[in-house]
Order: C-alpha cells, then structure tokens, then sequence
C-alpha cells in the first residue's frame, strides 16, 4: 500500500504522475480521494464539502459536454449548467462560483484570456487568474484531463475534482467514474443538503493570490 | 466541423468564448463558392497567428484556408517551422508531424480516411516549409509522390531555415548569404518542381501568393486533383522579411518582383493529360450549375 497522497500542491515543478506512486483507480461505485479508495457516497460529500468551503469554485467542462455531439452530451452539458445553477445558491456572499469553458485542447499562442477560458497545456494561468481555489473537470478527454491535473498539482494549491465518463483520475485530488446525468446531479444534491453547514475558507486577497 | 453536424449544447452556448460561437454562426464551412472573397465578411478559419507582422506566410495561410473546397472534411499535416506555430489557431483538423516526417503521416492518415469513411470525401493537404519538404524530408516527399498517393503537398519557400535563424535550405537561391550561412549558396536552387513533374505529381504550381485569386485557384484546382486523380505539388514564395532585411510592409512587394517572367518565382504550371481533362470536366460541370442557378434565380 503506497504511502503517497494526492494532495493541494504547489507538489513541485514536476510533479510525478499519481498512478507511478502506486495510486490506482477506483472500481465501479467507488471512487478515491487523495487516492485512497472509498464508496462513492463519501465521495459526493466531500467534493460537495470542497466546493462549499472554496472562494472561487469552479466548473470546467471540456468538449465532451460543450458540444452536442450526441443528445446525451447535450443532456450532461444541461446537467453541468444545472449544478451551476445550484452552487450559485448553495454558496455564501464573498464565494464566487464559476463555469470556464475548456474548448480546445491545443495550446494558445500568443496567448489565452484566462478570464473566458482553460487550455489544458496552461491550465495554471486560468487557475491564478481567478484565484480558483477548487474545481471539477467534465467532459475532457482522459489524456488532457490527466495533463492538466498534473500542472494543476504541480504549481497552484487548488483543489482538483475529476467527474470522469470513463474509469476515473488518479492526478485529481477526488476522482468519480462513469459520471452520467444522475451523477452530475447527485453531486448539486449534495451541495444543497451541505448547505449552510460547511464554513467557507474566505481568505484575504493576499493569501489566495498565492494560489 | 460542418456546422450541420457540429452544434455548441444549448446549455452552456453563453460561455463558450466567441470565436467558437462565430465558427457556428457565420464561418464558410459546406458553402460551394467559398473563396478568398469571404475573407473579412465571414468567420474566417484563421485569425489570430503567431508569425512575425507583415508576414506573407500569415497572407498564404489566408488565402489557403479561404480556398479548401472541403474544409470540414480536410485534415492538414503541418511539420516543425513557423507554420507550426500557426496551426494551433486554424479551425480545421490539423496533425503535427515529426520534421521531415510529413508526407509519410499524410500518406497513412489519407489510406485511414479512406478506409474508416468510405462513402465521405476526405481531403489531406500537406503544408510544410522549405526545410521540411526539401531537405530532411525530401525522402518522404518523393516517395508519397511515386506512390501516387492522393494529396497535395503545399511547400511554403520562404529560400532558408527562418525559424532558427537563417540557415541555408535547398531552396536557397544560388549565392545568397544568410545570417547563418556567411559563405553564400555555392549551388542552384533545387528545382522541385520539375521533380514532382518527373515523380508523376498532376498538377504542379511554382508562384508567389501576391494574388489572391490566383491563389485560390491553384489551392482548389490541387485539391481537387489530388482527391481524383493523383499527387499535386504546390510551392508558393513567401519570403521571411526578416531574414532578407526587408520591413513589415516590403513583403507584397518582395513577392512581386519575384514573380516577373525573368524571375525565379514566374508563374509555371503543368498538368498532366488526365488533370487537363478533369479540370474540363469540372469547369463544364460548374458551367451548368451557375446557368441552373441564374435560372432558378430568373423564375424566383
């Protein structure tokens, strides 16, 4: 059993990829936080405890959702509008939620506007940007997920949420699998039913540009 | 991305950044007619780029993007360059190829194609510079061209390695001293041309990308070819300002005075008797489509 844990960074500039320090994916109704395997009910209450405690949340869907390839894209796309919605409600004055678009996996030059979008080769400048403290990746194809995850980790101390369609993150701090509608909207119920309860980290403007 | 086939999920429309929202709404992808004089009246598929100001490949890159028949169902295969640099902000399907390695990728991915979309028409176009297609990659290049394989290969000549500075490259004219090749070309230019003539290319064009027009056509009449009938081979002068000391606004300029007859950059072009009778072909066939829609048009 490996003894690492993936936690907020700044890890360091290179961080290693999780599953080459022994952090494994989670089963069907599992998933794992910080790597370490549990069901995946205590998973919905902590992220919703992330999102809840954080002062900028954030939700960056990724072309599997922004684009109706399919009508169940478009009904996920619908489903990641909706916890939006509920996050607005659920957080406190002085939280500001957000919904970042990642549209395009190739990287930017001469440069991205961090302030209306993610690019997941420079997913730090978006990340500092907007001082996102915790945020959820859905709908990015596993590879650019697990890119970003990494360079998330490596330089910012945000808190990382993958609600992955396939088999999960090990980069991400809270990792979901097989993320459908129902998901999606098991996590705002979960955001709803914490409401109130979870103090949020309001911190000074100095602090969080530290990100 | 056909605008038909491709919707942005009405849910989250409104934050998506703008450019993408404009690729939906106004660009030219499925319009027959598209050309260079959609440019600054539709969503162009470039906009943004990375090159130097005044660069004329940004010009070329213009002008090939307006002119695609297909562009939805194109994929480019770019190589190491500044060309490079500019693929990122192209709204079509682009592959980075290993440097050199361009033609290769290209030959595979258009079989691919071919095999995975049967009943699609999907057009490859190489677009690489003079040190790709020239130098580390003239084994590449050839060898796609005696395959017959069907694609076009468009070879920007800028006549030396711009990108790291000014090294001498194949295309280089003969005696000319870049910044790192002090010594001046000791021989002629290679005539690729006349190579891809003889390596059985279709249609072959050596010009300039001063004209516009002129651009379009050769753009459309390659990919055309190469979609039917074979190989085609495309190399357009667009000479890096830097490297040969001129300023941002002398790069029109520089290409016109390339392209007078006497000049290295005239315009040459050969097509080979089957393209000749597929171009006639097709100029009868968009005869009869203009006249059935002035018709049509007439009635309405």
């Amino acid at each position: 059993m490996t003894q690492y844990r993936v936690l907020p960074g700044p890890e360091h500039f290179l961080p290693p990829a999780a599953a080459s320090m022994g952090i494994y994916l989670p089963n069907p109704g599992e998933a794992h936080i910080n790597g370490v395997i549990v069901p995946e009910e205590k998973a919905y209450e902590e992220a919703a405890r992330q999102f809840l405690m954080a002062q900028v949340p954030t939700i960056f869907p990724g072309p599997l959702v922004l684009w109706a390839w399919n009508e169940k894209a478009a009904k996920k796309a619908a489903a990641v509008r909706k916890l939006y919605e509920i996050l607005k409600e659920c957080v406190q004055p002085g939280q500001k939620p957000m919904l970042i678009p990642m549209p395009d996996y190739r990287p930017k030059y001469p440069k991205i506007n961090p302030e209306v979008e993610i690019n997941p080769n420079h997913p730090n400048l978006t990340i500092w940007h907007n001082k996102i403290d915790c945020c959820m990746f859905i709908g990015v194809h596993c590879h650019q997920a697990n890119l970003s995850l990494k360079i998330i980790r490596g330089g910012t101390s945000c808190y990382t949420v993958a609600m992955c369609a396939q088999a999960g993150h090990e980069d991400a701090m809270l990792s979901f699998r097989d993320a459908s509608v129902e998901k999606i909207l098991k996590l705002g119920e979960w955001i709803r039913k914490l409401k109130g309860t979870v103090k949020p980290r309001l911190t000074t403007a100095k602090t969080s540009a530290s990100n | 991305m056909s605008k038909e086939r491709i919707k942005i999920s009405p849910d989250l429309y409104d934050i998506m950044p703008s450019d993408y929202q404009d690729l939906v709404q106004s660009a030219t992808y499925g319009k027959e007619d598209r050309g260079w004089k959609d440019i600054g009246t539709s969503k162009e598929l470039i906009e943004q780029h990375s090159l130097c100001a005044g660069c004329p490949e940004s010009m070329a890159f213009r002008y090939i993007l307006a002119s695609l028949p297909n562009p939805e169902d194109t994929v480019m295969v770019g190589s190491t360059g500044c060309t490079s640099l500019v693929f990122p902000m192209v709204a079509v399907h682009n592959i980075h190829s290993l440097f050199g390695n361009q033609n290769a990728i290209a030959s595979g991915l258009k079989r691919a194609l071919s095999v995975r979309f049967p009943d699609r028409v999907k057009d490859v176009v190489v677009l690489a510079g003079d040190g790709a297609t020239v130098d580390i990659g003239l084994d590449m290049t050839l060898q796609a061209w005696f395959r017959q394989e069907k694609f076009t290969t468009i070879c920007f000549d800028n006549e030396l390695y711009a990108n790291t500075g000014g090294q001498e490259s194949g295309l280089m004219q003969k005696g000319f001293v870049a910044k790192m090749a002090p010594v001046g070309k000791l021989f002629d230019k290679v005539r690729l041309p006349e190579i891809a003539r003889e390596s059985g290319c279709h249609y072959v064009v050596n010009c300039t990308v001063s004209k516009p027009s002129l651009v379009e056509k050769v753009i459309r009449n390659s990919v055309l070819i190469a979609r039917e009938i074979g190989p085609t081979y495309i190399q357009l002068y667009t000479p890096c300002i830097l490297e040969i000391g001129k300023n941002s606004m002398e790069g029109l300029q520089e290409m016109r005075d390339s392209e007078k007859p006497t000049e290295r950059f005239a315009y040459k072009e050969y097509v080979s008797e089957p393209a000749k009778q597929f171009l006639a072909e097709l100029a009868a066939k968009d005869k009869e489509r203009k006249a059935a829609a002035k018709q049509l048009a007439g009635k309405a």
